[in-house]
């Protein structure tokens, strides 16, 4: 049985079906890729898996538990953190402030009242925060407010912020968009690393040098349908998968 | 039934200049998505403009009439307007009488130019800011414009009257075939009434029949799109701008007979217009107008002294209260759109 | 000290000076010049500088931090005098009983108040707590009359009972506020020459609590709470998703701040026990946010110097009339000085408000951060005056300065 469990989840706006009886299975510690043209339905499953939409009818299951009917403060909270494809950060705040919000909702949960204790004077938590900065590059930056970064540096600051939650899934929608080729191969090795120490991954990516890096496994969503989900060499030679590409011109 | 009837009339006057306020912020906002604190500002300039033509017009001259005396045997002195002198006492006179209708013609320019100046001055500089900005900067805007007409005009309310022909009341009551003296309504609220129908359905014309209201109305649904096809926005928001400071400032002169206008008069309002578009939906331009009317209407129930005395200082708390439970139970208010400030 | 980082105890320590040595600095002329009508060293007003300051960091507690814009603080300030007054006519004249119920309540009314208003945000939110502000102005007018005493206001009587206290001195009046024993009325002048400098009991009470609610803002703050707080102002969204419910942040920051409006509240009627419904209505409201934005939303000294500086204005500014810009302006040729009469009139003395608004308009265009972003940025103009490398500076006064926005 797998980390993260979707079954039959239909999605509708409107008269327009995005998700149609989309399947999931996603193996605990594996590297699970969704790949598919544009509109195919990608953001929109991940956004049903976190609660950003709610699916029509279908069930999601997280580590045996039910994601349908949760907030998405709660889904975070039973380990799911989420990488968008516009960068969420918090602007206004530093480099350490913003990897230092979620350590404090990892320790406290969804709400902590720690009105009179001094955030610098959190050695752990900080410590943790700078731990993070340093592996991802950042630390020299630490000081900085987040909104004066380049796009790359707040993609990564947006990962160091959920994995310094320590989630058990990590849900990634295009983490190498808009990145020089540098900064995606970089990107690469940090989430091999990542893992490489057993963390499950679900990656929405254009890129297919992203996918055939990471995944472990592909699902290729078209029309808001999975057409086939394999092993990365079977996923190339797939006709389906071919045709819904217009030729493999990508692959 | 009459009792209800009249509660009904009783909450037109002021439902009408709701919804002429809440519907020039509506326009405000759903075009330029500017929250408006001076709009309230715009209908006391508008009620100043009503009591500053009627000055003009009683501006006057001294004679000496050496034929007659007053009470203390000195010749009298006459005062005679110019308007009088100039056109004779009959004309005059009527010129004077019916400076409250006239000071429409006298707005329009006014609050034109008031609009285009405010949008261009100062609003303009504020489109991409936080609502917050927006509220703040013209929340003070509202303050200088009525400390400037506090300056000139005084704290106190300045009565301006209504034409004599409109002056009384008229039984409506046996109008529509109730006993004679059940509904007495005064003839200047119904005119005020009949004006705010006339001004709304101008603007819904406007919109429904012109090219640039077509352009207007896309602009309201999807912004973005209409400043991708190049159509050249700067010029139709400044338009649209003077055209809300129009709707408030004519709202305001024909307001000025049923309360004499004081400096503060806008900010009492706006208050209550905020709460209005709130229930009608942010953005919704028959929400708007809907709600100033029913709000209006409500309010005027309210104060039956039967309601009163079942609820005590229900006739206070009414449209605040329909506001917090509109909000709960329909963020979007009445008739508003998916999507506008969520 | 106390915990505080260097720069915050620096800080700590000039708003303490500040209050300490207040009769001092506020009464710079002697008391027979001609200037003695711009010294605002006297009791009444120096209370007010320091309980609307406790208002306004309050205020700024809220929407300085998360950016909620509430127009309906001041009711909590209403609420929170009612409840001193009771407390004076029900138990005792000590104020300390009259603060804590003025605190206790207007903590209360804010959880409710806060716990629907906060359902939403924005501009929705903003209308939400006007709503409820104008209808606790309205019903203390009419049906609450019982407990407000309607537009007279709620004053003490003879006939209060005054449990722990007497109900009337024995020379047959009412009994006066007082700290254990200290009445807040009392004081002593000192005479220095020409100067005289007042010390006044209520005065240094009021200042005591401000600090120690100075104290608690800095507090808060630098707390992993207050960066929650910056974080709900930030970015929701990704609030939600990196696991952080927002509404128990805001309504915390929501309740916090009503306490501090008690607080003020309590203070207010400590000075002079009488409350009144107009302190709630939305005009007073919107002067906590006058304050606030005018020193510098989201700085911590900020809401205390807008609060100073429009109490200021709204009782010393008011004062000068068309004979005082006579007297300035006397030097000059009779022409010129009417001419310079007339146009400076409008803006001073009853037409504060003009002054007040254009200030204020300028400040929310030009210095989004208010007269603290507007000190830093000529603090800086100095100091790249003197050295060219305060790059790191700089960067360093960033922070305080964007918070504002």
């Amino acid at each position: 049985m797998g980390l993260l469990e979707v079954k039959h989840v239909n999605k509708s706006f409107g008269g327009l079906k995005a998700l149609t009886d989309v399947n999931l299975d996603v193996a605990q510690g594996s590297v699970h890729a969704i790949i598919g043209p544009n509109g195919a339905g990608k953001s929109t499953l991940l956004n049903t898996l976190i609660a950003k939409l709610a699916p029509d009818t279908g069930s999601v299951t997280f580590d045996g538990r039910p994601l349908v009917g949760m907030t998405p403060h709660e889904i975070n909270q039973v380990g799911v953190s989420r990488v968008f494809q516009t960068p969420e950060i918090f602007g206004e705040l530093t480099l350490l402030e913003n990897v230092m919000i979620p350590a404090f909702a990892r320790r406290d949960g969804a709400f902590g009242l720690h009105a009179w204790n001094q955030v610098m004077r959190e050695g752990a938590i900080r410590e943790k925060a700078m731990a993070l900065l340093a592996e991802l590059k950042l630390d020299g930056k630490s000081h900085v407010e987040a909104r004066h970064l380049s796009r790359g540096d707040k993609r990564r600051l947006e990962l160091a912020m959920c994995l310094v939650q320590e989630p058990k899934l990590l849900l990634l929608d295009e983490p190498t968009a808009g990145m020089s080729r540098a900064d995606t191969n970089r990107t690469i090795d940090i989430l091999k690393e990542i893992a490489g120490r057993g963390l499950t991954m679900v990656v929405i990516e254009h890129d297919m040098h992203v996918v055939f890096s990471l995944a472990d496994r592909i699902s290729v969503l078209a029309q808001g349908a999975i057409i086939a989900e394999d092993l990365p060499e079977n996923i190339k030679g797939n006709p389906k998968v071919q045709e819904a590409y217009l030729g493999g011109a990508h692959l | 039934m009459d009792a209800i009837i009249l509660q009904v009339l009783n909450g037109l006057d002021k439902g009408s200049a709701y919804a002429l306020i809440a519907l020039g912020l509506t326009l405000i906002f759903g075009t330029l998505g500017v929250v408006n604190f001076a709009h309230g500002a715009l209908f006391m300039l508008g009620a100043f403009c009503a009591v500053t033509l009627n000055v003009i017009l009683r501006a006057s001259f001294t004679t000496i009439d050496e034929t007659r005396t007053d009470f203390l045997g000195n010749p009298l002195k006459v005062e005679t307007p110019y308007v009088e002198y100039w056109f004779g006492p009959e004309v005059g006179g009527s010129i004077i009488e019916w400076s409250v209708p006239l000071a429409i013609l006298f707005a329009i320019p006014v609050m034109a130019l008031v609009g285009i100046a405010m949008e261009r001055g100062l609003v303009k500089h504020f489109y991409k800011r936080p609502h917050a900005d927006q509220i703040l900067v013209t929340f003070g805007l509202a303050i200088v414009l009525q400390e400037i007409i506090k300056a000139f005009y005084g704290a106190n309310p300045i009565p301006t009257p209504a034409p004599d022909a409109f002056s009384g009341s008229f039984d409506f009551g046996a109008l529509v075939g109730f006993d004679a003296g059940s509904i007495i309504y005064p003839y200047w609220r119904l005119v005020y009434f009949g004006f705010a129908a006339a001004v709304i359905a101008g603007v819904f014309a406007f919109l429904q029949f012109t090219t640039f209201g077509m352009v207007v109305r896309a602009g309201m649904a999807d912004r973005e799109t209409v400043g991708l096809l190049g159509i050249d926005i700067d010029r139709r928001f400044t338009f649209m701008f003077a055209l809300a400071a129009i709707v408030a400032g004519l709202a305001g002169v024909m307001y000025a007979p049923i309360n004499a206008p004081n400096y503060h008069m806008g900010m009492d309002f706006l208050v209550l217009s905020f709460v209005v578009v709130v229930v009608g939906g942010m953005g919704s331009l028959p929400g708007a107008v809907l709600a100033g009317f029913l709000l209006g209407i409500l309010e005027s129930f309210a104060s039956m002294a039967a309601v009163v005395t079942l609820l005590p200082g229900i006739n206070q708390v009414i449209i605040y209260l329909v506001a917090i439970v509109i909000l709960l139970t329909r963020p979007r208010g009445l008739m508003g759109r998916k999507g506008v400030m969520e | 000290m106390l915990g505080l980082g260097a720069k915050d105890t620096r800080l700590f320590l000039i708003v303490i000076g500040l209050t300490l040595f207040a009769p001092f600095l506020l009464n710079p002329f002697p008391a027979d010049s001609s200037l003695a009508q711009f010294n605002a060293g006297y009791p009444d007003l120096m209370q007010r500088f320091v309980i609307f300051g406790i208002f306004a960091i309050g205020f700024n507690i809220l929407f300085g931090l998360t950016g909620y814009l509430s127009f309906g603080h001041a009711a909590f300030l209403g609420v929170g005098s009612y409840a001193g007054v009771w407390m004076m006519k029900l138990l005792t004249m000590n104020v300390v009983p009259a603060i804590l119920m003025s605190v206790i309540f207007a903590g209360l009314f804010s959880l409710l108040v806060g716990w629907i208003s906060l359902r939403r945000s924005g501009i929705y939110f903003s209308i939400l707590t006007l709503a409820f502000a104008q209808m606790s102005f309205a019903l203390a007018y009419s049906v609450l009359t019982p407990i407000t005493n309607g537009e007279t206001g709620l004053q003490l009587a003879l006939d209060d009972p005054r449990v722990l206290g007497v109900s009337r001195t024995e020379a047959g009046s009412i009994p006066l506020t007082h700290f254990f024993g200290l009445e807040m009325r009392d004081g002593f002048d000192w005479t220095i020459g020409g100067w005289v400098f007042t010390f006044n009991v209520g005065y240094y009470l009021s200042a005591l609590v401000m600090v120690a609610a100075f104290y608690v803002s800095i507090r808060i703050f630098r707390s992993p709470f207050g960066m929650m707080l910056k974080a709900v102002k930030s970015n929701q969204q990704r609030m939600l998703y990196t696991g952080l419910n927002p509404r128990p942040y805001t309504l915390a920051a929501f309740v916090i701040s009503g306490m501090y409006a008690g607080l003020a509240g309590g203070l207010m009627v400590a000075m002079d026990p009488l409350a009144g419904a107009e302190r709630m209505q939305w005009t007073a409201s919107g002067e906590v946010v006058l304050m606030t934005i005018l020193g510098g939303a989201g700085t911590l000294i900020g809401p205390v110097l807008g609060a100073g500086l429009i109490k200021y204005f709204e009782n010393i500014f008011s004062k000068i009339n068309s004979n005082v810009l006579h007297q300035w302006f006397g030097f000059l040729p009779d022409g010129l000085e009417d001419a310079l009469v007339f146009v400076v009139y409008p803006f001073v003395g009853k037409g504060w408000h003009l002054t007040l608004g254009i200030v204020f308009m300028l400040v929310v265009i030009f210095l989004p951060g208010g007269l603290v972003e507007g000190g830093q940025r000529i603090g800086r103009l100095f100091r790249r005056g003197r050295s060219s490398s305060s790059k790191h500076e700089r960067t360093a006064a960033t922070p305080s300065s964007h918070a504002a926005e």
